[in-house]
C-alpha cells in the first residue's frame, strides 16, 4: 500500500508541475498586464509602466521563457510571486483558501449527507411518493443554472426579511464589517452569512448525490445478501442500514473527496454572487486584472486540490471496500 | 410420530393484481417432521423458490401470500416484523443458491456468522467471534480462526456455500431450507457442500426442506419428495416409491427425461413434449394436460386435486394415477410410442431408434479434427499505473486429441480447467502458441484468410446460452439465413426451412424474434444456424446445460438423430458427465490444462483409470435413491488449485486421494517430480497417472 501511494504521489508531483507550466505560460503569453497602465489620464510614462512590470516579473518585453524560469524559482522557494496591485499571491490566496474552505466543507457535508438519506430512502420505496417528488426536485434543481439558483434565494430571503422585524439571513459578503460584540455575536452574524450560499451550494449537490445514491441503492436492494441478512433474523431496517447502506455508500464517499477537491476552486458563480472573496472569485478576478501569477498559482492549486482528492478518493475506496485491496 | 415442526398447508402466492396477475404458488402444503428431510423438486418456473421465500417471509411487500405456515404449532404467516425476526434464523434458517452473491462483500466471513449468533443470543462479542470460528471448523474450512478474518471474495465459491451453511445452523434452528444449494457449484464441491449438509444436520438435528432440479441430488439425500409443476404439489410421497413407482405422468416423464450416468449403451431419453405453462396463462383443467401422454378429455375438466393414491403416504394429482397404482398402464408404458397423446410431434422427421450404425471402425474413419500438444498461456498483470507481468496463467498447457468422423468426443471438466479456452483457440482458426491443430485435414497455422473462410463452412458452433447468441433484433429466417448469405447461396429461403423442418420447428416460426421462444427452442433455433452450410464438425459448448431437464432431454435426441442422419462429427463441451455418457463415443477428462483421462466413453466411466475421473464420477450423485445409499464416495479435498501456480509434477496430486492414502513415500516422490503423461493401458483408453488402475466407481 505504502508503495502504491509513494509511486502514485510521484506521478501527481510531474502531473502538477506540467499543468502549472502549461497554465503559467498560456497565462503569460495571453493576458496582457501592460494594459492595466495603459490609456490612463494622465498617462503613465513607459519607463515607469516598464520598472513597474519588471518588478512584478510581467514585463511582456523580457522574454517568456525568462520570466517563466524566475517566476519558477520562486515557485520551488514556495513564493508565487506578486499580484499586479503589488501584494503577495500567498498571502491573498492563503487568506481566500480559508473563506472557500469554510464555505464548501458546511456546503458539502450537507448536501452530500441529505443527499444521499434522499437517494437512499427514495430507492427503498422505489416508485412511492416520496421517490417521485425527490426525482422531480432533483431534475428541477439541476436543470436550473447556479446563477438562478442563488438569485431565486437571495430574492425569497430578501422578501423573508422584509417579513420579520430584523433581517435574519443576510445576502452578501462573509459577515458585517464594523459589528461590535462579543465572540457570539460575531458567530451569529457570521452563520446569517452563511446560511444563503450554503443552501445554494448544498441544493445542488443534494440532486446530485440523491440520484447518485439512488441508483447505487438499487442495484444493492436486490441483492441476495440482503434477503441473507433478514434470514438470519436482522429486522429489515438494519438490514438496509448495516448490509444495504453501507454496501452502496462506497461510491458515494469517493464521488465526495471527489467533488471536494474541484469544489475548492469550483464555486466560482456561487462566490461571486454571495460576495464571498475566495478562490472561486480570485480566479475570475485575476484573468479580469490580467493578474499572471495569481493565475498561475491558482491553477497550481486546483491541479494540486483535484489530484490529492483523487488520491483520497481512491484511499477511501480501498479503505471501505476490501475487494479492491490489493496484497 | 411426532407433530410436525413445520406445516404448510394451502399456500398461495400471488404477484400483482388484476388481470396481469401472477399466480405463482397455488395451494402448496407439506408438513416437515423433526430430522426429516425433504426434497421439493421442480423444474424452473414452478414456484418451488417462491414457496421457501414465502414460508421465509422473505417475499417482496407486494406478493400476496395466503393459506397457512405453521412452525412449531404457531401461525407465522402474516406475522408481524418482531415475531418473524424472533424466529428467522434461529427456528428456522435458509441456505441460498448463490453462494458467491450471499454474503455481504465488505464485512468478514467471521463477524458476518458471528451477526447471527449474537442477533438470537445474549453473548458477548468475544464468544460470538469464538463461536464462528467453531462452525467454520464444523463445515470444514481448513484454519477457520485464521479464515474467519477472510472477506468473502477472498473464499472460493464452495467455500463461500459452507460459510452460508454455518450461518443457517449458527443458532441451532429446527428447519432449514435449502434453496438449490449446490446448483451453482462444481460436482466434485458439490458432494463436499452434501457431505457438509449432512454434517450440520447430524450435529442440529434439524429438518431439511431441500429444494432442487437435480433427481440425482435429492435421491440419496431425502426421506421424502415432493415434485412441483406449475406452482402446485402434483406428486408426494416417500422417496423410494417416487422414484421406483411414481404414479404422476409428470414424474415419471421428469425421471424418464434424466439422462443416467450408470446407464450406458444409449438408452434413448424421453423427453416431455411442450414446454411448461406459463404462470399467467395457464390451461384449463389439469395444467400437465397438453404434455401428458395420458390425456383424457376430462382432463381438461377440472384441475385434480392431490389425493391419496394405493397405499401409504402417497399423493397424487392425476385422474388416472390409481390406473397406473392398479398396473392397468405401466409407468414405462406411458411415455412408449404407442401411447399417443395430443402432444406427440416427433423430436425430427425420421428420428430413428437410438442405435449407431457405424460404417467402419475408428481407424479406418478420416480424422475432422486433430489437436496436438496445444498451449494456451496468458499472462497475469499486476498494478494499476505500471503494470507488469507477475505470472502466467496456464491455462491450455499441452494437449492433444482427435476427432474422427461420425464421432462426438465429449470434453469435460470442472470450471477452470481450459475447456472453454481449448474451444476457443480450435474456432480461433490461427497459429496456436505452440502445437497444432489440424481441422479438416488443414494445419491451421498455414491458413489464409481464404482458407480460413472455407473451413468455418465446415466447422460451426453452438453456444451455451441460447437466448445471449441469437441477435434479439433478427427474426429466426435473418438468423438461419445470415450464414448462407456469408456464403453466398443465392435464395435462402428453401434452406431455411428445411432447417427449420431438421430441428423440429414450425415453418410459420420463420418471422419470429427469439424471444418469443423458449429455452429448448431457442437451442434448436441455434443447432439450426449451426447446420446451415452443412458442416462435417460442429463445435458445442454446453449446449444443454442453460435447459431444464424435461427440454434438455428433447435436445439431446435431436443431437443424436442429426448425427446418424447427417454424419456429424461433434466436439461436446459439458461439465455434466451425465449428458456426456448419453451423447459421446469418446471422452476426454481435462484437469488444469491438462487431459488426465480420455478414451472410449463405456471403458471410462465403467472402469475409469484416473483417480481424477475416479472421484469426478463418484460424486455425481445418481437418481436411484438404493443405490445412491449403498455408494461410497470418493471425497476430494480442497478446491482446484490457480492455473497460475499448477503443482509441479503431476497436477491433481494435492487433491489426489491415492495419492494421500494409498502411495508409499517413494512412490509419492515420482508424482511430485515427473509429470505424467498420456499412457494407452487399454484398447482405447489412456491415463496421465503414474499408478493409473481400473476401478469401478459408479
Amino acid at each position: 500500500m505504502a508503495g502504491f501511494l509513494f509511486r502514485r504521489l510521484l506521478n501527481y508531483v510531474v502531473l502538477i508541475v506540467v499543468a502549472t507550466s502549461l497554465a503559467y505560460m498560456l497565462a503569460a503569453g495571453a493576458l496582457n498586464p501592460r494594459a492595466n497602465y495603459e490609456g490612463r489620464n494622465p498617462p503613465i510614462p513607459p519607463a515607469v509602466i516598464d520598472a513597474r512590470l519588471t518588478e512584478l516579473n510581467l514585463n511582456d518585453r523580457t522574454p517568456m521563457f525568462e520570466r517563466y524560469l524566475t517566476w519558477a524559482g520562486g515557485v520551488v522557494r514556495g513564493d508565487f510571486g506578486k499580484m499586479v496591485t503589488g501584494g503577495s499571491v500567498n498571502e491573498d490566496l492563503a487568506r481566500r483558501i480559508g473563506v472557500t474552505l469554510r464555505l464548501i466543507t458546511i456546503g458539502l457535508v450537507l448536501g452530500s449527507v441529505t443527499g444521499v438519506l434522499v437517494g437512499a430512502y427514495a430507492a427503498v420505496r422505489q416508485y412511492g411518493a416520496f421517490d417521485r417528488v425527490s426525482t422531480g426536485a432533483s431534475f428541477f434543481v439541476l436543470a436550473i443554472p447556479t446563477v438562478v439558483l442563488a438569485n431565486m434565494l437571495i430574492i425569497a430571503a430578501v422578501w423573508v426579511n422584509g417579513l420579520l422585524p430584523q433581517p435574519i439571513v443576510y445576502v452578501s459578503g462573509e459577515f458585517s464589517a464594523g459589528l461590535t460584540g462579543g465572540f457570539w455575536a460575531r458567530a451569529v452574524d457570521r452563520i446569517q452569512h452563511l446560511i444563503l450560499p450554503t443552501i445554494s451550494l448544498s441544493l445542488g449537490l443534494i440532486a446530485i448525490y440523491s440520484r447518485y445514491q439512488r441508483n447505487m441503492m438499487l442495484d444493492v436492494l436486490g441483492a441476495d445478501f440482503i434477503r441473507t441478512a433478514m434470514a438470519k433474523g436482522l429486522r429489515r431496517r438494519t438490514a438496509l442500514i448495516k448490509h444495504a447502506l453501507r454496501t452502496a455508500l462506497i461510491p458515494a464517499v469517493t464521488y465526495f473527496a471527489f467533488t471536494f477537491g474541484s469544489l475548492l476552486v469550483g464555486t466560482t458563480f456561487t462566490e461571486k454572487i454571495f460576495g464571498w472573496h475566495g478562490m472561486g472569485e480570485q480566479l475570475v478576478n485575476s484573468i479580469y486584472t490580467n493578474d499572471v501569477n495569481s493565475v498561475a498559482a491558482i491553477s497550481c492549486f486546483a491541479a494540486f486540490a483535484v489530484l490529492v482528492a483523487s488520491l483520497a478518493s481512491d484511499v477511501l475506496h480501498a479503505v471501505l471496500d476490501p475487494r479492491v485491496r490489493v496484497g | 410420530m411426532s407433530d410436525p415442526v413445520l406445516e404448510v398447508t394451502g399456500l398461495d402466492v400471488t404477484f400483482g393484481s388484476g388481470p396481469g396477475a401472477v399466480h405463482a404458488v397455488r395451494g402448496v402444503g407439506y408438513a416437515l417432521h423433526p430430522g426429516e428431510v425433504l426434497g421439493i423438486v421442480g423444474e424452473s418456473g414452478s414456484g418451488k423458490s417462491v414457496t421457501s421465500l414465502a414460508v421465509m417471509g422473505l417475499l417482496p411487500a407486494h406478493a400476496r401470500v395466503t393459506g397457512s405456515v405453521r412452525l412449531k404449532g404457531r401461525e407465522i404467516l402474516g406475522a408481524g416484523e418482531k415475531r418473524l425476526t424472533a424466529f428467522r434464523g434461529k427456528t428456522i434458517s435458509m441456505v441460498f443458491q448463490d453462494p458467491l452473491s450471499a454474503l455481504t462483500p465488505v464485512y468478514r466471513v467471521g463477524d458476518q456468522i458471528a451477526e447471527a449468533v449474537r442477533i438470537h443470543q445474549d453473548v458477548s462479542r468475544q464468544a460470538a467471534d469464538r463461536r464462528a470460528v467453531e462452525l467454520l471448523d464444523l463445515v470444514g474450512i481448513p484454519n477457520p480462526a485464521q479464515r474467519a478474518r477472510a472477506f468473502p471474495h477472498e473464499f472460493s465459491g464452495g467455500m463461500r456455500q459452507r460459510a452460508v451453511i454455518a450461518m443457517a445452523i449458527a443458532n441451532d434452528p429446527d428447519v432449514i431450507i435449502c434453496d438449490e444449494p449446490t446448483t451453482a457449484l462444481d460436482v466434485t464441491i458439490q458432494a463436499q457442500v452434501l457431505e457438509v449438509l449432512k454434517t450440520a444436520q447430524r450435529e442440529t438435528g434439524a429438518a431439511i426442506a431441500m429444494i432442487t432440479h437435480d433427481l440425482g441430488v435429492v435421491a440419496g439425500f431425502v426421506d421424502r419428495v415432493l415434485v412441483m409443476y406449475a406452482g402446485r404439489p402434483v406428486e408426494t410421497g416417500p422417496v423410494d416409491d417416487i422414484y421406483y413407482r411414481p404414479r404422476m405422468p409428470y414424474t415419471i416423464g421428469l425421471l424418464g427425461s434424466v439422462p443416467r450416468l450408470d446407464v450406458g449403451g444409449r438408452r434413448r431419453l424421453v423427453p416431455i413434449e411442450g414446454n411448461p405453462p406459463s404462470p399467467d396463462a395457464l390451461p384449463p383443467g389439469c395444467p400437465f394436460a397438453p404434455r401428458c401422454p395420458m390425456v383424457v378429455p376430462e382432463c381438461d375438466a377440472a384441475e385434480p386435486p392431490l389425493e391419496p393414491v394405493g397405499s401409504g403416504d402417497r399423493r397424487a394429482a392425476c385422474i388416472r394415477a390409481g390406473e397406473i397404482e392398479e398396473g392397468r398402464t405401466r409407468p414405462g408404458e406411458v411415455y412408449a410410442p404407442s401411447g399417443g397423446g395430443r402432444a406427440g410431434r416427433p423430436a425430427a422427421p425420421g428420428a430413428g431408434a437410438g442405435e449407431r450404425r457405424l460404417p467402419a471402425p475408428r481407424g479406418e474413419r478420416g480424422t475432422v479434427l486433430a489437436v496436438d500438444d496445444l498451449i494456451r498461456h496468458y499472462p497475469l498483470m499486476k498494478g494499476a499505473v505500471f503494470k507488469r507481468r507477475v505470472g502466467t496463467v496456464y491455462a491450455v498447457d499441452g494437449i492433444g486429441f482427435d476427432i474422427r468422423e461420425g464421432e462426438t468426443l465429449g470434453l469435460v471438466g470442472e470450471s477452470g480447467c481450459g475447456k472453454t479456452t481449448t474451444l476457443m483457440e480450435i474456432l480461433e482458426l490461427a497459429r496456436p502458441q505452440r502445437g497444432t491443430i489440424t481441422v479438416l485435414g488443414r494445419d491451421t497455422a498455414a491458413m489464409t484468410s481464404r482458407d480460413r473462410m472455407a473451413v468455418r463452412r465446415d466447422m460451426q458452433v453452438v453456444f451455451q446460452d441460447p437466448l445471449a447468441s441469437l441477435d434479439p433484433r433478427m427474426t429466426v429466417h435473418d438468423i438461419l439465413a445470415e450464414p448462407l448469405r456469408t456464403h453466398g447461396v443465392g435464395d435462402p429461403g428453401p434452406r431455411v426451412r428445411e432447417l427449420l423442418l431438421l430441428v423440429g420447428l414450425d415453418q410459420q416460426h420463420a418471422a419470429r424474434y427469439p424471444q418469443d421462444f423458449s429455452g429448448g427452442q431457442r437451442q434448436r433455433i441455434g443447432i439450426a444456424r449451426a447446420l446451415a452450410l452443412e458442416p462435417k464438425l460442429i463445435v458445442l459448448d454446453e449446449p444443454v446445460s442453460a435447459l431444464d431437464v424435461s427440454i434438455q432431454a428433447g435436445v439431446i435426441n435431436l443431437l443424436e438423430d442429426l448425427k446418424a442422419r447427417l454424419g456429424l462429427s461433434y466436439l461436446f463441451v459439458a461439465h455434466d458427465l451425465s449428458v456426456v455418457r448419453h451423447i459421446a463415443d469418446r471422452i476426454a477428462v481435462m484437469y488444469l490444462g491438462k487431459i488426465a483421462e480420455i478414451g472410449q466413453v463405456d471403458r471410462v466411466y465403467d472402469t475409469p483409470m484416473h483417480p481424477y475421473t475416479q472421484a469426478l464420477l463418484s460424486a455425481i450423485p445418481l437418481p436411484d435413491p438404493e443405490k445412491e445409499r449403498s455408494r461410497t464416495r470418493i471425497l476430494l479435498e480442497g478446491d482446484l488449485p490457480s492455473p497460475a501456480a499448477p503443482p509441479s509434477g503431476c497436477r491433481f496430486r494435492t487433491r489426489c486421494p491415492k495419492f494421500r492414502d494409498v502411495l508409499s513415500d517413494g512412490e509419492r516422490e515420482r508424482c511430485v517430480d515427473e509429470e505424467p503423461v498420456i499412457r494407452v493401458l487399454d484398447e482405447d483408453q489412456g491415463a496421465a497417472c503414474h499408478y493409473a488402475e481400473k476401478i469401478k466407481v459408479v
